[in-house]
């Protein structure tokens, strides 16, 4: 090992990087973007849910009842039925997404102390929206049961189970996302960077005169990663601070924490993309194969959609080899829980491994034989 | 003083096909050592395993005294090697190039500054040294090449190609630079496929096929040559040819611009015979006459006796 050599290479490297549109809009452009994109697009919270309304009751009641479902936000009247048969014209054309009926008895009824039910209907070919759209229905209903319980009528008291959420209190699922989706950027990011940079010595041939100096492949390898490795860092930051001044997101854990975990999870990406590029040789093809490689795992193998826990066994399994998998754990962890190398300390033995093997195997495939 | 290049039956098979064949071969120190032979004779494949990028089937090379199958890093140190494309960063300027290159050789403080100025000034380039090296040239780029390439001040240079696509005022430029190298000491060992090339070096290796078919001075290359060649000048060169293809004193005959090359077995008789034949022909001869064989002659004919066929 060399200073002198692995400076020269870094020092290279990075006037090439600055010299070459392509990787500056990789580095610096595309990180942001989708980080916006992905943080405005991407929401699991249902809102203006569609409404229509067949009031059988037309009661005071019954409008105040209709009057606590559009107040809360997520709904928004969009029908008013006149008859039970027009229920499924309405569900079928999308006019409305839930149907409220309120049965002519329903003052009645609750005058009697009895109880009043309302049916809801829902169109259950969006399924996701379908099963938020009624938990907020049930939501409301309670809330306007226990609203009636509270005016003094005798009602039969509802079990209320009082739920109560942690770290994330709004269930913004935005919350949940923009940490995740820092990862998973980053493990895109990261990987096609330095897939380019050895398949493009390569097809430049200007591996060869490369090869032909004392240079060792170690030092090659490691005076790449400097360069991208500090945008790496700058990246994240960005993407942090984005995250926190865009989206606000709260940030409760540690800096310096995160900043490790993120050096040890780039040196292991960065590793990857350049054993990629060593071993196809080719750019086009290793930009595809860290896309493969990294893209769909990161998205949905890591925990940032789907939850690992209630996954089946065999993809559990194969969770454990996705380099994102911890990452996500790190950057949830640290951004809405505020949790410490106490918790993360397994995430982060995993990303030393995964650091050492990205390393291992871009200085293993990297040759330096020229045929 | 020990050679600075000792090869001993040094071969490299790709699967079934064997590129370099039990070639064997003496530098020594401060020789211009050339190596000629068409497109795939095994040149490029014989230099990459003396410099140490490619690992040989069979067969031991030393080249200033270290062995080229596994000690390949002290060998690199004290060598330079020019590849036959350019090979430098077009994206990096003339100096980056410089500086890249020095840092990989070890090449620092004081003696960087030095140096690079020596380079700069050796390849003429020091007016241009902010220019990237996309924009140069290419007898520019070949002169930054071998810059970079003796930065270290290597004690042995390989040059594989390195006039190949340059115009005959730059490619005797990039001559007279290594001449400069060699009078310095340094051992240079190039490889061409220009014939008049071949003629500067101290010693030349014909290749063909994987093998080395001959090794010796130009000038006693050529006085090898046994066989007369006439120059055969006529009003229609390849009508011309045509008509001489059954003409028996004839070894071998090529066009040559507008005029024949012929060797022929017999000088007197072959003159007649050919005479004869292109009158019959309706050909008109401006002049027969007897001529010294080129580079060129030489191989085809050494090619010719051992039998086999010129690639390429």
């Amino acid at each position: 090992m060399s200073p002198h050599r692995l400076l020269a290479v870094a020092r290279k490297e990075t006037i090439q990087l600055r010299r070459d549109p392509r990787s500056l809009i990789l580095a610096f452009l595309l990180p942001i973007a989708l980080i916006l994109f992905f943080g405005y697009a991407i929401s699991f919270d249902v809102k203006n849910i569609s409404l229509g309304v067949l009031d059988r009751s037309n009661t005071n009641e019954s409008r105040r009842l209709i009057e606590a479902f559009t107040s809360s936000g997520y709904f928004t009247v969009t029908e008013r039925l006149a008859r039970y048969d027009d229920a499924d014209a309405a569900l079928a054309d999308g006019r409305a997404q839930l149907i409220l009926i309120i049965p002519p008895d329903f003052q009645k009824n609750l005058d009697a102390g009895r109880p009043a039910p309302v049916q809801a209907l829902l169109d259950g070919g969006d399924a996701n929206t379908a099963t938020i759209a009624q938990n907020y229905a049930d939501a409301i209903v309670a809330g306007y049961s226990a609203d009636v319980v509270l005016a003094g009528r005798r009602v039969a008291p509802p079990l209320v189970a009082d739920a109560r959420v942690w770290y994330n209190e709004a269930l913004e699922s935005r919350n949940m996302i923009v940490p995740g989706l820092i990862a998973v950027i980053m493990s895109i990011i990261a990987a096609m960077l330095t897939a380019l940079t050895i398949a493009r010595e390569w097809e430049r041939g200007t591996m060869e005169q490369l090869a032909a100096t004392p240079v060792h492949r170690l030092e090659v390898v490691l005076g790449k990663l400097v360069p991208y490795v500090g945008i790496g860092l700058f990246d994240v930051t960005l993407a942090v601070v984005a995250g926190i001044v865009i989206f606000q997101v709260p940030f409760r854990g540690n800096v310096i924490l995160l900043a490790v975990m993120t050096f040890l999870f780039l040196v292991g990406a960065l590793g990857l993309g350049m054993f990629i590029s060593a071993a196809v040789k080719s750019q086009v093809l290793a930009t595809q194969a860290a896309m493969v490689a990294t893209y769909l795992p990161a998205l949905l193998l890591s925990g940032f959609i789907f939850s690992i826990a209630t996954m089946p066994l065999p993809l559990r399994l194969i969770t454990y080899i996705v380099p994102a998998r911890y990452y996500v754990t790190v950057t949830k962890g640290v951004f809405l829980k505020g949790v410490g190398f106490n918790v993360l300390w397994p995430d982060a033995v995993a990303m030393i491994v995964f650091a050492t093997m990205g390393l291992t195997l871009a200085i293993r495939a990297f040759h330096k034989e020229i045929a | 003083m020990p050679d600075a290049i000792a090869v001993q039956d040094l071969t490299r098979r790709f699967g079934d096909f064997v590129a370099v064949d039990r070639v064997s071969f003496a530098v020594a120190t401060g020789e211009i050592f050339g190596f000629l032979g068409p497109n795939g004779a095994g040149k490029t494949t014989t230099i990459k395993m003396l410099t140490g990028l490619l690992h040989p089937s069979d067969g031991t090379a030393y080249v200033a005294g270290f062995d080229v199958a596994d000690e390949t890093e002290a060998l690199k140190r004290n060598i330079g090697y020019m590849s036959q494309l350019f090979s430098l960063y077009a994206d990096l300027t003339v100096e980056e190039n410089i500086q890249l290159f020095a840092g990989l050789y070890g090449v620092t403080g004081p003696r960087l500054a030095a140096r690079r100025d020596w380079v700069l000034e050796m390849a003429e380039l020091t007016e241009h040294r902010t220019r990237l090296t996309a924009d140069l040239p290419l007898g520019w780029k070949q002169r930054l090449a071998l810059g970079c390439a003796v930065l270290h001040e290597p004690p042995i240079l390989f040059l594989d190609e390195p006039t190949s696509g340059v115009d005959p005022v730059s490619r005797r430029h990039f001559w007279d630079l290594i001449y400069a190298l060699a009078e310095e000491g340094t051992t240079v060992l190039v490889t061409t496929h220009y014939m008049e090339e071949a003629e500067y070096c101290n010693r030349l290796a014909l290749m063909n096929r994987g093998r080395l078919i001959a090794l010796d001075r130009p000038a006693a290359l050529k006085a090898q040559m046994t066989d007369p060649i006439l120059e055969v000048a006529t009003d229609d060169a390849p009508k011309a040819i045509e008509a001489l293809q059954h003409v028996p004193e004839i070894v071998e005959a090529g066009m040559y611009g507008r005029a024949l090359h012929v060797m022929v077995t017999d000088e007197a008789a072959a003159r007649a015979s050919i005479q004869r034949t292109l009158a019959g022909a309706g050909r008109r001869v401006e002049h027969i006459t007897v001529i010294p064989p080129s580079l060129e002659d030489v191989f085809v004919a050494l090619v010719r006796r051992g039998g086999g066929a010129v690639v390429g």
